[in-house]
């Protein structure tokens, strides 16, 4: 498991990280999260001055830079509620990527306790709060794809219990699931080509299940995936998983 | 914005290359996917019990590897320690001269390719002969080996007959049995006539001296049964504490692999022919190859040197299957590639400071690492390394005004509002070049910084209104 030894949670108090392409172009999950979450009996801190977790920096190797920005995350996120965060990336970047920049660094402590209480959302939901279905209504057929920094987490398997437990989802399978859409950050302008094929191969494996909607955890690789697919000019429905969770609640689909 | 010369290999590959490298590297991970999960309740303790293993064999290399030169000795054969490609080249070549040798046959060794023995060999007299199917091809067509155990996943059998054609192999036939054929006629003879037989080693036990040599074509067997020197060449990592362990690590490595349940050909080499012994070689030398190892042992990166070479993480890997591997520029290519041959340049890192760029980190070549060597990880620490040493590199966008920028929130949020420009700009106007790249494969989506703040500002107030209405 990549983030073991986590802070068990105690009350109802949750902080959000939106993430920052929720904060620039998706505020729809962002919004969708809160309305999940407090359906969940959260309480929704929003700390204002958020900003991003510092995976660009990260992987892009300026790590001096990336420090920076995980150390305003820590100050952002002080106290010691979980952070709920509507990502398996930022989420892995946290409980994971930050301990390895911060490995020399005197306040590494600091950084692994923020990772402690990290949880992506459907992580959160099912292993944090124990809740293993969801209510409402939505009737789709679901491709799911497992984003890869839900990689060796219990997200994936959690998001698949909610969607599968809603009435009217039916989850379609479709080809080569454990591959990588594409995207990885700066990957997808460092290498465009690569990226793009590794993309249309995701995308021919989703279109043959035929899926009414494809679902991630991950708004970043549905933006490739959904960025993609608009240019070629047979563009998806995509969506975070949160919208679905949201929209079920409405009975709306 | 140029793309990064990997990107570019893969965009100029043809076809049938792509073709041949996306199948063949689909087909074995499927196989191998099934045959552990098959075989094995939980193969991931495996792989993590295998990575303990290695783990242990390399933080204590300074210990095993005069224990495993004691026991070498004592089984009869004779161990040299070359620290550089030139050193266990020039150790080989000596062995070869001190017996007069002039021909010698290779069965397929990563080292010997790392090191360029056989170029080595040939300019100094010495016929090197490959005798592995797909080295053999690789050597015929004075080509590289694309893939560490199918050196030639980028070729399909067409171009194979082609080759054995006009080589004088026989009349163009491309049914794979008859390739295989013509190869062993040819090589049937080559193994007689040879002064000395060449083999890597998969591995070395350290409590026996056992070399234990992994093939499917009964190549090394022949290598080592028709002629009378033996000379292993093997990369000082290759260690293993017990021959108990050999039961792990065969079983991983046969699955990892080719995906077998074992090899066809496992040779267990205590040493040179004993007496009473009816054949074998009757010299054995051992030449320990460093090569830039024992620099990587200094280095956060030292777990690659638990790799055990069965191209697992080649055959699962995105950027692989896209590219090729000669897109990698090296022996080693794919994300074991990404990392080791970068590492093995020692100072002149920068060269191949863009392998470990080639990844989406997707993690998936962790996922099936029989040894479990966090490959993202260690792309992730020379990343940093290219960066903290100020190579240049196609795709990066300079981080400094951003991290500026997210650590400073009325700075974030007035970038935020800023951004909508972008709904009304050309993508040829927008004045970062990374969106322009993003741009040029898929549609931006829509700006809306700072929608959400909005939207919960709004939620929070007609709450608090709601909470203050009277009953």
């Amino acid at each position: 498991m990549l983030n073991p030894g986590r802070t068990p949670i105690a009350g109802k108090r949750v902080q959000l990280m939106a993430t920052c392409l929720c904060d620039a172009f998706h505020d729809d999950v962002a919004a969708a999260t809160v309305e999940v979450l407090e359906h969940l009996g959260c309480e929704v801190e929003f700390p204002e001055g958020q900003t991003c977790c510092g995976q660009p920096a990260f992987n892009g190797g300026d790590w001096a830079a990336s420090r920076r920005v995980v150390r305003h995350t820590v100050r952002t996120f002080s106290g010691g509620d979980p952070v709920v965060v509507p990502s398996g990336s930022c989420a892995a970047m946290l409980f994971h990527g930050a301990a390895l920049e911060f490995e020399r660094e005197p306040d590494l402590d600091e950084i692994e306790s923020l990772g402690r209480r990290t949880w992506e959302l459907g992580d959160f939901i099912v292993n944090g709060l124990g809740v293993g279905s969801w209510p409402g209504r939505f009737d789709s057929a679901v491709a799911l794809h497992r984003s890869c920094h839900t990689r060796g987490t219990a997200s994936s398997e959690a998001v698949a219990l909610l969607l599968g437990s809603i009435a009217g989802v039916r989850l379609v399978e479709f080809g080569e699931g454990e591959q990588c859409c594409g995207f990885g950050g700066t990957f997808s302008v460092g290498f465009p080509h690569i990226s793009a094929a590794m993309g249309d191969l995701k995308l021919d494996h989703v279109r043959a299940a035929k899926p009414d909607v494809l679902v991630s955890g991950d708004t970043s690789c549905l933006m490739h995936l959904s960025g993609l697919a608009a240019r070629e000019g047979i563009p998806i429905r995509a969506m975070h998983f949160a919208q679905v969770l949201r929209d079920a609640l409405k009975g709306r689909t | 914005m140029r793309a990064q010369r990997i990107d570019q290999a893969a965009a100029a590959l043809s076809p049938k290359t792509k073709a041949a490298v996306y199948e063949g590297s689909k087909a074995v991970h499927e196989k191998r996917t099934r045959l552990l999960f098959d075989h094995y309740g939980d193969p991931d303790r495996l792989r993590r019990l295998a990575g303990e293993i290695k783990r242990h064999v390399v933080e204590n290399l300074d210990t095993y590897l005069p224990a495993v030169e004691a026991r070498l000795v004592a089984n009869g054969a004779r161990v040299h320690w070359a620290s550089t490609a030139e050193a266990a080249c020039e150790a080989v070549h000596s062995i070869l001269r001190a017996r007069g040798a002039t021909k010698l046959v290779k069965a397929k060794t990563m080292v010997s390719e790392e090191i360029g023995l056989a170029e080595y060999l040939e300019r100094r007299g010495v016929e090197a002969l490959e005798t592995d199917l797909g080295e053999f091809i690789v050597q015929l067509d004075h080509d590289q080996p694309s893939h560490i155990i199918a050196p030639i996943r980028h070729k399909n059998r067409r171009q194979i007959a082609e080759l054995f054609e006009r080589n004088g192999l026989g009349a163009y036939d491309d049914e794979p049995g008859m390739i295989t054929q013509r190869a062993r006629q040819y090589l049937r003879h080559k193994y007689l006539e040879a002064d000395a037989g060449l083999t890597g080693a998969n591995f070395v036990v350290a409590e026996s001296g056992r070399l234990v040599v992994v093939t499917n074509e009964g190549n090394a067997r022949f290598c080592l049964a028709a002629t009378r020197c033996h000379i292993a060449l093997v990369g000082i990592e290759k260690i293993l504490p017990r021959d108990r362990d050999l039961a792990l690590f065969l079983n991983l490595l046969a699955r990892s692999a080719t995906a077998q349940q074992l090899s066809v050909y496992n040779e267990f080499v205590l040493g040179p022919r004993a007496p009473g012994q009816p054949d074998g070689p009757e010299e054995m030398h051992v030449v320990f190859v460093d090569n830039g190892r024992t620099e990587v042992l200094a280095t956060e990166c030292r777990d690659i040197l638990r790799c055990i070479r069965c191209g697992a993480c080649l055959n699962v890997c995105p950027v692989y299957r896209q590219a090729g591997g000669h897109a990698y520029r090296s022996v080693y290519p794919g994300p074991v590639g990404a990392v080791l041959s970068p590492l093995l340049l020692g100072k002149r890192f920068p060269e191949k400071a863009d392998l470990p760029k080639a990844s989406s980190l997707c993690g998936a070549c962790n996922e099936v690492c029989p040894v479990n060597i966090p490959i993202p990880d260690l792309l992730l620490r020379l990343r940093a390394r290219a960066h903290a040493e100020g190579v240049p590199s196609p795709g990066t966008p300079p981080m400094g005004v951003w991290s500026l920028v997210a650590t400073q929130p009325a700075a974030w949020r007035a970038a935020l509002a800023g951004g909508r420009i972008l709904n009304h700009l050309p993508t040829r106007l927008i004045p970062f070049p990374a969106l322009r790249a993003w741009e040029a494969k898929r549609e931006l989506p829509p700006w809306r910084g700072g929608e959400f703040r909005r939207w919960l500002k709004m939620r929070r107030k007609e709450a608090a209104r709601g909470q203050s209405r009277p009953q």
